[in-house]
Order: C-alpha cells, then structure tokens, then sequence
C-alpha cells in the first residue's frame, strides 16, 4: 500500500532505506486517521439535513435574485469582461452553491466556541496537528454541504435560466481541482479568523469584517472582471478571488489552468502556513501559559 | 388557589402516543405547602408547564387563582412566580438589578412596594454583594437566589418551583428551604415544590403529593406517606419502595 | 405594551453602553456591512449608464427606501427570528411566564443599538439619491408613506418568519429567504425581474409596495409592467393585510407551541 504511493525511482522506494522507515508508520497512522476525520466531518453534518436543506433553499432564493441583476447588466453591455449572458448567469448560480461548502457567510468552525469555553485546551494537547485535524473535519463537511446545498442551486438555474456545463472531462477535472484547493483557501482564512478570537476580547467584529471582506472580494456579488480600475486588480489578487472567482473562471473556461491552479496553490500554502503559526502561538499562550 | 381535575396531557412521540399525564386530580389551598414527588419522566415538569399557562392540557379543567392558565396567561402571570432549577428566569447577559428593574416594569409594581419588597429579598436572600454582577457570571447558588427573589418581587399569590435546590451545596440548600418557609408562613404565598431532594420536603412540606407515570399515586400528609411502608424508617426508603411499588 | 418595549430596548441599549468601544466598532461594522450593497450598485453603474431603463440615482433612491424600511426592522423587529434558539433552549418558557406578550419580549430581545449606524446609512443613500434627482416636490409626500409601508411590510414578513419556526426549528434560516431575500429583491427596479415574478410579488405576496410601486410614483415614471396608476397608492392596505396575517400566522405559532410542547 505504501510503497504503490512512491515512484519507483525515489529514494524511499526500497522497504530497507531509513526514510522509508520513518515515512511507514508515519503514512500508516496519519492518512488513515485524516481520512477518517473526514469522513467523520461528513456523517456529522449529514444529521443535520433541515438546515442544509434550508441553506439550499436560500441560496437558490438569492441565486434567481441575483441572476436577474447580472442578466439586466450583460443586456446593456453584452460581451462585458468576456462573459455573455450564460456565462454570468452560471456564474451566479456557482457562487450560490460555492456558499455551503466555503461558508462564505463565515463560521463552520467550532474552534471560536472551544476557545471561549476553554475546551480548547484538550484539543491542543492531542498528539495530532489542530490544523490539520480541522481542515480533514472541515472537508468532509465541505463536502457534505456541496452535496446537499450546493447541487440543488445549479439545478434550479440550470431549470430556470439554463446554465453552460464544462466541455469535457478535461474542464470538468480542472473546476474539481479548483474547487478542492478553493475549499482549503476558503478553511485557511477561516482558520485564521477564528484563532483570532483567543487574543481578542470582542469576536463579532472580527467575524463581520471577515464576512465583508470575503463576500466582497471573492467576486460573490458581482465577478470581479468588472470591478474598475484598480479595485479589479487589487480583488483579483487577493486570497479571496481565489475562493470563489477563480474556480468559477475555469468551470467556464474563461482562466488560464495552469497559472490559475498554481495562484491557488500558493495562497493556499500562504495561508496554511500561517496557519501553523497561529498554532504555534496558540498553544503557546493556551497550554504554557494558561490563557 | 390551584385546581386540578382529571387533567390528561398526552404527546405524540413518533407515531406513539405517550401519556405525560392521566386523569390527574388535585387541590392546593391557599397558604399551604406541598411537595410534588416523583421519579423521572414521571409528569412532574409537565404538570408545572400546565399551571403556568406554557403548556395547555389535553383533557380536563386547570384553575390557578381561579383563572384557566390556558385562556388567561398574562392575566394569571401578575399573581404566580415561578422558578426553574435548571434555567433561570433572569436576564442572562445583564446585570441581577437590571433584571429586577425590568420585572418591575413588565409586573408594574409600583415604586415604593418594590424598593421595600426588593430590600427586604435583598437582605433575607443576601444578594448585596452580586446585585451589579452579570447573571452568566453567578455561581450556581446565587443564581438561584437571585431567581427567587425575581420570582416574588410581585407579590405572587402562588410559587411554584421545579427544582429549585438541585446542585447547590449543603449551605445554600439551607438558606434557601429557610427563606421558603418565612415567605409560606409570612407571606402566606402558596407554595407548590417539585424537587428530587427529599431533605426539601421533610423540612419544609406537610402535605405530598406523589405522581408516577402520569398518575397521581399519593396524596396526604408525610406521616401518611411514612406509614404507607411499615418497616421502613426512613423517607427515602419509603420513597424507593413508592417508586418501584407503583411500577405498572 | 409600548412601554415596555421600550423598557426592553433601553436596558439592552444601557447595558450595551458599558463597552462603548465594542459599540463604536461593532457600529462602523454595521455601517460597513450596508455599505456593500451600495458598492455592488456603484460597481455595476461603472459598467452602464442604465440599468433596465433605470439610472444610478433612480436604483440608489429605490434601494435608499427599501433599505431604510429594512434597516428600521432590522433593529426593531429582526430579533424574533431567533426563536429557533430560545425553543430548542427552552427559554421561550422563561418569556411565557411573563405577563406580557411573547412577540413584544422577543423582538426586544436583545436588542443592538449598534445597528442605528445602519438606518443612517441607508437614510444618507436616500438623502443623496433625492437630492440628486430632480423629483415632483409634489410628489415627495410619497416617501414617508413608502418608507412606513416598507416597515410594516418587513415586519410583517419577520413575524411570518418567526411562525414558520415553531415548525420549523431546525430549520430556522428558510426564513431568511423571505425576510433578506426581500430585502434584496427591492434594491433593484423591478424592471430587471421576469414578468411572472413581478406579479406573484405584487398580487399574492405584496412585496411591490415596499419601494417599487410607490417609488414609480414619487420617480413620475410610468410603469414599464404597465400597471394602472391607482396601484401605487395601494401600498398602506397591502401593509395592513399582510400584518393581519402575520399576526394571525403568529397567534397560531404560540398556540402550536403551547399545545405541543418543545
């Protein structure tokens, strides 16, 4: 099982070398206990179907609204930033179900609960990344939720307005790989967010200006090709364009694949980079210290 | 002051009917103070829901203060107070005197009874020292405290607590179960004490009233009830064997 | 009643007022927050002078109404669609033994003085948008009544969603789709909407008085669904129907409770 996972010509291929031997039961006991975490995020959400299926209702609510706009706006600037009509309605009706499984409107965390009730320090102490552990629960919950709120809006647009599917399976791959290394920006920033709330006394305000940010510069409202000047150029390369913007573009086939999964790449890194950091810091201040 | 005849209150659990409460009959005078028992599930929390007016019965006639809790619930709020062991009924995120200050307002109990009422529950009750204190950031046992003095700011007529003793410490436990008897004999408030604490209802209650599956299974005073098992000595194994006796 | 009310709304306000840098900023957040909106219409206006036959000033003058309607219901009323909380809590029992009415106490609950910052904002979009326009000073006794329908209406619509969720308690935010949904429906002309749902929101559910109907009237436009000129006016008793339902729907909502339990 291992071995199949490394190329033939890599220095850990042989069962005798030492890196095998510290990689083995490293590989063996954490991708399985990640895998199981995520599975374990998914049948967690999966209990609660009213509110998914209510948050499916909403978003499709908002996506028809919304997808008025964007069509009044292409017909008087058809061609606008490269899009026709289509293409901005099946924006809209992306965004909306990008919503769910990002939560895009924030939260989907239970770390800002744990830290005001303290209980984070038991998962701090766990032999295992928290980083790491959030993200596989938080995986499986995205998954979850694209499944159950984030189907049935494309559907309704799709019955209602009529949206433009990928050609082939090659687009289809790329929006796939888009959206996963979205849903690890989308947790990283959220991560982030909410580690926040141990050195901050008040944690709405943070958690508003989150969501302002997040809904303004991922191109939720409007696509960010139209936003003038430098505003565009400023949103577009932000970590949040990266969320919901870019994924969107390379369902259309509107974003060069390679740079744009690899702008994706790097925020993602960014931001679970600084991740670790905030870990770091936190177990410092939680578990040494006792805060 | 509290009337109860052949109440019912049944819900629908998953397509199974369960009865909280059967045929339930009984009547509390004015001024006295009865203990309501039973084990868990047994109806006990239902009931007090029905006296207040939260809860409306299925079948039969309830009369609190000679009003129908189900018609007149404002109406028949200005005369009970009642107290939750398990959440209070306080303002949760300000402080215990903006709580009173409100209850006065929603009660309309003018200034000068309420400053006497208040000063005489803030010195029987002891809360000096927390009245500017947040309700999240009570322990336990001032929390009730401060629950009970909400609940009889307005000169109710009729208490009725669910539990009012349940996890407070030997101390509290005193206190309070003293403060209740001075407002049942001072006061002359009709009191009506659920509680699992069967130390509450030796020293306070004369009279018990014991429910079990929705059914009322004793009602008379506690040496009735001690002499419903000869042979045990003490409440709680007369209690026990009550229980596990009237397991249908 | 109203007193109360306010009694409610002023302990909150005073006890809120114990952290007046929280309240500064959680304030400037609301006004932010409302502000979004506003870019989102500037940035479309970047792209086109018209939008469905509508200028900018025409879009920020309907937007500035129904948000001002929307904003006043936001921070008077909006608090009642947290009863899911307090049923599953249980603590809508500690409001039922209150000799006073359930929806006063839950509407006051909690109250955050904080979102004024967004009634005013949406007040100054209006007040720039009317003076920008060159409106029928005529016609400008239009706006007050708008903007008072608009918050029956709205608070109308909560109350609805605040029914719908003793039903419907783990499922709380499908009232939402009425109550924002509603609110993001009017920032834009309605011209921008298909016919069919134009008429399902002015003829089952009225939600073309908040600002479109009347609006047409204090813009002086005709209107393009092609709708008879008395409509406009209509606005008030569209208002009082619908907060008779609602009150309805509610008495209906606390007789299920009390019938059922939590």
């Amino acid at each position: 099982m291992h071995n199949s996972m490394l190329s033939q010509r890599h220095p850990c291929a042989g069962t005798d070398t030492a890196c095998h031997r510290v990689l083995t039961p490293w590989r063996c006991k954490t991708i399985p206990l990640y895998a199981l975490l995520v599975r374990y995020g998914f049948r967690k959400h999966a209990t609660y179907v009213g509110a998914a299926l209510a948050g499916a209702f909403t978003n499709s609510v908002f996506g028809i609204l919304r997808a008025y706009i964007l069509i009044a706006l292409w017909q008087a600037r058809p061609g606008l930033a490269g899009y026709d009509v289509a293409d901005a309605v099946t924006f809209c009706f992306i965004t909306q179900a990008f919503i769910g499984p990002m939560q895009l409107f924030g939260g989907g965390l239970g770390i800002p609960e744990r830290i005001r009730s303290g209980d984070i320090a038991l998962d701090l102490v766990r032999p295992a990344s928290l980083q790491l552990w959030t993200l596989a629960e938080d995986l499986g919950r995205g998954a979850y939720l694209f499944l159950v709120r984030g189907i049935p809006p494309m559907l309704i647009g799709a019955a209602l307005f009529g949206i433009v599917f990928p050609t082939g399976p090659g687009r289809w791959l790329t929006f796939l790989a888009g959206f996963a290394i979205a849903l690890v920006i989308s947790f990283g920033w959220r991560y982030l967010v909410a580690l926040s709330v141990c050195w901050l006394l008040d944690d709405r305000g943070v958690a508003v200006l989150s969501m302002v940010l997040t809904t303004f510069f991922s191109g939720m409202m409007l696509p960010l090709h139209i936003f003038p000047g430098w505003l565009g150029d400023l949103a577009k390369a932000l970590p949040w364009a990266a969320m919901v913007q870019l994924p969107t573009d390379l369902y259309l086939g509107k974003a060069p694949v390679l740079d744009t999964l690899a702008f994706q790449a790097f925020w993602a890194v960014v931001l679970l980079g600084l991740g670790t950091l905030g870990t770091r810091a936190i177990r410092h201040k939680v578990v040494i210290q006792g805060g | 002051m509290i009337e109860l005849d052949r109440v019912g209150r049944s819900f629908k659990v998953k397509r199974n009917v369960v009865h909280a409460v059967q045929d339930l009959s009984f009547t509390v005078s004015a001024g006295e103070f009865v203990g309501y028992l039973g084990p868990n599930g047994a109806g006990k929390s239902t009931t007090i829901k029905m006296l207040c007016g939260i809860l409306t019965p299925t079948s039969g006639k309830v009369r609190v203060a000679g009003l129908d809790p189900s018609r007149r619930r404002t109406a028949l709020a200005r005369r009970i107070g009642v107290v939750f062991g398990q959440r209070t009924t306080l303002w949760w995120d300000l402080p215990l005197t903006d709580s009173f200050q409100l209850i006065r307002h929603l009660y309309r109990v003018d200034r000068a009874s309420f400053r006497t009422r208040l000063d005489e529950l803030a010195e029987t009750l002891d809360l000096g020292g927390f009245l500017r204190t947040p309700v999240r950031q009570l322990s336990l046992g001032q929390r009730m405290r401060g629950d009970l003095a909400a609940a009889l700011l307005h000169a109710p007529e009729v208490l009725v607590l669910d539990e009012p003793t349940i996890g407070l410490d030997v101390v509290s436990k005193a206190g309070i179960r003293a403060f209740l008897r001075r407002v049942n004999t001072e006061q002359g408030t009709t009191v009506l004490l659920t509680t699992h604490d069967l130390g509450d209802i030796e020293r306070l209650c004369r009279r018990v009233m014991v429910i079990d599956h929705g059914r009322l299974g004793f009602d008379g005073t506690l040496d009735d009830l001690m002499a419903t098992a000869p042979g045990r000595s003490s409440l709680e194994d007369v209690v026990t064997h009550l229980y596990t006796g009237t397991t249908s | 009643m109203v007193r109360t009310y306010f009694l409610l709304l002023w302990t909150w306000t005073r006890a809120a007022a114990a952290y007046p840098a929280s309240f500064a900023l959680m304030t400037l957040l609301g006004f932010v927050t409302a502000g979004i909106d506003v870019a989102v219409i500037l940035i479309v206006f970047a792209n086109t002078t018209t939008l469905a036959g509508f200028s900018r000033e025409e879009v920020l003058f309907l937007y500035g109404a129904a948000s001002l309607s929307f904003t006043i219901c936001d921070t008077f009323v909006s608090n009642i669609d947290r009863i899911s909380q307090h049923i599953k809590a249980g603590t809508l029992d500690t409001f039922l033994i209150r000799p006073v009415g359930a929806w006063i106490q839950l509407t006051a609950d909690r109250f955050n003085a904080n979102r004024v910052g967004r009634i005013i904002q949406s007040a100054l979009v209006l007040g720039y948008a009317i003076a920008a326009l060159d409106l029928d000073w005529r016609r400008a006794w239009m706006i007050p009544v708008m903007v008072v329908t608009g918050v029956v209406i709205f608070a109308a619509l909560w109350t609805f969603g605040g029914a719908m969720q003793f039903v419907l308690t783990d499922a709380p935010e499908v009232a939402n789709a009425f109550t924002y949904g509603t609110q993001q429906l009017s920032q834009y002309p309605f011209s921008i909407y298909a016919r069919d749902l134009v008429k399902g929101v002015t003829y089952v559910l009225p939600l073309a008085f908040i600002n479109w109907q009347p609006g047409l009237y204090a813009l002086s436009r005709d209107d393009p669904f092609g709708t008879p000129e008395f409509m406009r006016f209509l606005g008030p008793a569209a208002a009082l129907v619908l907060a008779l339902l609602a009150a309805l729907a509610w008495r209906q909502g606390i007789r299920h409770y009390r019938s059922t339990g939590s």
